[in-house]
């Protein structure tokens, strides 16, 4: 396992082995999507108090979810780059900021359209929304801080030592709506009784979750092809592509 | 979509979007950086 | 791990948990600042700011909505199960308003003790079903 680990860890062996898998994840998100699409546009039944306007759920519980899991993910690659010196770390590290930004920005998006009709309102400061458009300037924050510094080894770093700070965010975000009085809702699917959402809206929800994680993992791999081959262009496993 | 048509489809088409390009761009610099590799190593050979 | 490795894993440990800290105590004491709106007991106990625009929230009290006068103005009750405070609005309620139903009202009170909201927001619940399944556990009306 450890082994397995270890030679993961090796750029070229990485290249080759994302290059191989991004295909097969491709099909897997595809069919993931299409089934949750159908299960939540088409099978599920309305609301019973928001009508229609719920099927945002769908998209944005799943880039809500995305955007706190990538980030735990980084802050993780960021522990690995400070205690380990491990060069996959960063560059997954630096790969994954772009994507967990698209989701955060997915996340606040998706959800100001459906505060609209049912809140009455696109944006509000409470702490929910609030702490997870910080969450959006920390990514941007950890995108243009590795851009402003030449050596990458060095941005590396910096961008770890950010990536670990910022982590406190993320169980405000999770813990907004309990803490304080909000305007958005508490938690549905990840309360410690079972869940208050009918099966028919769930299991959907759950397949659009899937998908968006598959999704990532196959969004990353091509990301990280790309910056290896950046870094490394003068080594010479490169060389022999 | 019982009147909220016009906030439902926009949020599918809007991460339908982004996601795509999460996708479509890295493809592109992906054979970009290729496509520069080979350039480099006819450059060397000569 | 190496002594250096286990030295690195120690900073950072102790850096979060630092940076952790002081998030936590910067939040506490902004604690009446995150809150984003005060319940009705606390209004009625004077915790409320006087002269300034302030939210409130809680359940609209069934059979409490009236339109008294010209018919814009909205009067209804608004409790936390406990105390209420009575709400006046004249303006566009939202889809999801409703008796029963969790509101936010931002505005503020005036010299009676009633409460002129210039904004209605809903608030709406955790919990997602089909309409035939809601309506074994209570009545609903629409939709």
């Amino acid at each position: 396992m450890f082994l397995w680990f270890h030679k993961l860890g090796s750029p070229p062996h990485f290249y080759r082995i994302a290059g191989k898998w991004i295909p097969w994840l491709s099909w897997i998100f595809l069919m993931l999507l299409l089934a949750g699409l159908y299960g939540g546009l088409i099978e599920a039944p309305p609301d019973y108090q928001q009508g229609e306007s719920y099927r945002i759920i769908f998209v944005h519980v799943p880039a809500a979810w995305m955007s706190l899991f990538i980030y735990v993910v980084m802050a993780f690659c960021g522990a690995v780059i400070i205690v380990w010196r491990m060069k996959l770390a960063e560059v997954v590290l630096i790969s994954s900021a772009p994507i967990g930004a698209s989701f955060t920005f997915l996340a606040l998006v998706t959800g100001s359209l459906w505060g609209k009709p049912m809140w009455g309102t696109y944006w509000v400061w409470d702490a929910r929304l609030t702490s997870e458009l910080i969450l959006l300037f920390l990514y941007l924050g950890i995108i243009g801080l590795h851009n402003a510094i030449e050596d990458k080894r060095v941005a590396s770093r910096a961008v770890a030592i950010l990536a670990l700070v910022g982590v406190v965010n993320i169980p405000i975000i999770h813990y907004s709506v309990e803490w304080w009085h909000s305007l958005h809702q508490g938690a549905t699917v990840t309360k410690f009784d079972k869940p208050s959402i009918h099966w028919s809206m769930l299991i959907p929800l759950l397949l659009m979750a899937l998908a968006f994680q598959v999704y990532y993992v196959l969004a990353l791999f091509q990301k990280c092809r790309v910056e290896l081959l950046q870094r490394e262009r003068n080594s010479k496993w490169v060389e022999e592509l | 979509m019982g009147g909220y048509a016009v906030f439902v489809w926009p949020s599918y088409a809007l991460t339908a979007l982004v996601l795509w390009l999460n996708w479509y761009l890295p493809r592109k610099q992906h054979e970009k950086a290729l496509r520069q590799l080979k350039r480099r190593r006819k450059v060397d050979k000569k | 791990m190496t002594p250096a490795r286990k030295k690195r894993l120690g900073l950072i440990m102790l850096m979060v948990c630092g940076v952790a800290l002081g998030v936590g105590l910067a939040l506490k004491s902004l604690d009446q600042n995150i809150m984003f709106f005060f319940t009705p007991t606390e209004v009625n106990s004077g915790k409320a700011p006087a002269n300034k625009l302030f939210r409130i929230g809680g359940m609209v009290v069934e059979g409490s909505v009236a339109r008294p006068g010209d018919g814009l103005t909205v009067k209804f009750d608004l409790t936390d199960n406990e105390q209420s405070v009575t709400v006046r609005f004249a303006g566009i309620l939202p889809d999801l308003f409703r008796e029963g139903q969790g509101i936010i009202a931002n505005g503020k009170l005036d010299g009676s003790g009633e409460f002129v909201a210039e904004e209605v927001l809903a608030k709406h619940d955790e919990n997602y079903m089909p309409p035939e399944l809601a309506g074994m556990h209570e009545q609903k009306d629409d939709q």
